[in-house]
């Protein structure tokens, strides 16, 4: 579903993915976790197609990237730190909004659908500034997978949440996760990553350090093997 | 072959309605914008009101630039607020990954733009009458102030969307826009003083002729290289 080979990105001198290759299958959920600076958003920026490569191949869903952008967005959702919402406008608005510009089919039903999903129904026609961070937050995945998207992007989706809200979000995310659909998610809570994800990678100085899954380092070990790998990687 | 073209075509429409209802909604709501926008245009003209002792004719020959004076200003800061709010809450990010032609969103943010600033001058354009003792409610008149604030908003909301990425976009954007709006605005200046001073048609006709090719061309421009400026 994701393929990356030799990623280079370069912001004037400086490097921040250095030659990364990274690789998802359908269905799986992977999380990106790596220190500040890592380059975990920069590389989620790519895969959005919101950031072009300065070298190396990326396909998402069976395109390439930058050349097949659009056929990228038709199939990816994102959802970042932000939420990437009009404060002015209702929920239903919003969704009416981004739905139009996907140029969705039954879109009525589908905001219904999306609605309930994320548990905002009884909220649809409040303004979303009225909102509290953390059903912002539900909103946006809901205007993350309006389009049924086979591919979602999570930057860091438990920033300035709190404990009610993140357990909010993590029904939420579950619920994502098991319609099938393949995720990459980047989070420092490792606890909360630990649980939702299938496959962990760690993202140090501008490449993949290491992947394991839960049988590689075992149940509740993950925060033990993200600082074995960053430690590693110090050493050399 | 021909049912795709229409059908693309068809989605490129719709989200251009898409982006330009979205501002207006939103807008209709808030009323940031405008208020800023119409306060700051009255403010100008009271000032220029009060602090030119003007007799009758010297009136007709600098109402008109008094007028786009008020109307550049006032259209600045609407452009930089209108794409500030799509920047500062990430917005623009959410409109890039819209599965469309990034031209799509530069046409529905003009269109917003320039309804706002037509709104804004339909309000100044009594008071101006008022304050003045001035018609100017002549259709010639009317069609300069209409392709003028095209080309405003044309070049406008191109370049508030590049010097919404800098640090000082508050500044950037009128040390940007006005060297390059400087045609618009002398060509706008020039019709609406014929019009005022009842010139003979053919001296006007220049004028109108050159806001007409500087729309065109500027449209043509922003349509082709938005898409550029817009990404990182």
């Amino acid at each position: 579903m994701i393929k990356v080979r030799k990623l280079v990105k370069r912001f004037g001198l400086k490097t921040v993915l250095k030659g990364m290759d990274f690789s998802v299958e359908d269905g799986e959920f992977v999380a990106l976790i790596g220190p500040n600076g890592a380059g975990k958003t920069t590389f989620l920026r790519i895969l959005a197609s919101l950031a072009r490569p300065s070298m190396g191949t990326v396909s998402v869903a069976g395109y390439n990237l930058p050349q097949e952008a659009a056929d990228v967005r038709r199939r990816l959702g994102v959802v970042s730190h932000q939420p990437l919402l009009y404060v002015d406008l209702t929920a239903a608005e919003n969704l009416k909004f981004y739905g139009g510009m996907y140029n969705l089919q039954n879109l009525p039903t589908r905001i219904d659908e999306v609605l309930e999903m994320i548990g905002l129904s009884n909220r649809r026609n409040d303004l979303v500034r009225t909102y509290s961070r953390g059903m912002q937050q539900r909103l946006a995945i809901g205007r993350a997978v309006l389009h049924d998207p086979n591919v979602i992007l999570f930057d860091e989706p438990y920033t300035g949440l709190d404990q009610d809200a993140s357990a909010m979000l993590d029904d939420v995310l579950r619920t994502v996760a098991a319609r099938g659909r393949t995720v990459v998610m980047t989070s420092h809570d490792l606890a909360r990553t630990e649980d939702l994800a299938t496959r962990f990678d760690v993202l140090s100085r501008g490449k993949i350090a290491a992947s394991a899954t839960h049988k590689d380092f075992g149940s509740g070990n993950l925060l033990t093997f993200y600082k074995n790998v960053l430690e590693e990687g110090k050493a050399q | 072959m021909k049912e795709n073209k229409e059908k693309r075509s068809g989605n490129y429409l719709r989200a251009i309605g898409a982006v330009a209802w979205k501002d207006l909604a939103a807008e209709l709501r808030s009323k940031e914008l405008l208020s800023a926008m119409l306060v700051f245009a009255l403010l100008v003209i009271f000032i220029f009101n009060f602090s030119l002792e003007l007799d009758a004719k010297t009136r007709n020959s600098v109402t008109s630039g008094v007028l786009w004076a008020t109307f550049a200003f006032a259209g600045t800061l609407g452009l930089n607020r209108s794409m500030a709010i799509e920047k500062d809450r990430g917005c623009l990010d959410g409109l890039l990954l819209a599965p469309v032609d990034r031209s799509a969103i530069y046409f529905g943010k003009a269109i917003s733009n320039l309804t706002f600033m037509l709104i804004v001058e339909a309000i100044v354009l009594p008071v101006y009458s008022l304050l003045y003792n001035t018609n100017l409610f002549q259709p010639g008149l009317i069609l300069v102030i209409l392709l003028g604030s095209v080309g405003y908003t044309a070049v406008g909301t191109l370049l508030s969307a590049m010097s919404v990425q800098t640090r000082t976009r508050d500044v950037m954007l009128p040390i940007l826009l006005f060297p390059i709006i400087l045609p618009v605005i002398i060509a706008a200046v020039r019709a609406s003083g014929g019009y005022l001073q009842n010139l003979p048609f053919d001296q006007i006709l220049p004028w109108l002729n050159l806001l007409i090719v500087y729309d065109v061309i500027f449209t043509a421009i922003a349509f082709m290289v938005f898409d550029y400026v817009v990404e990182e």
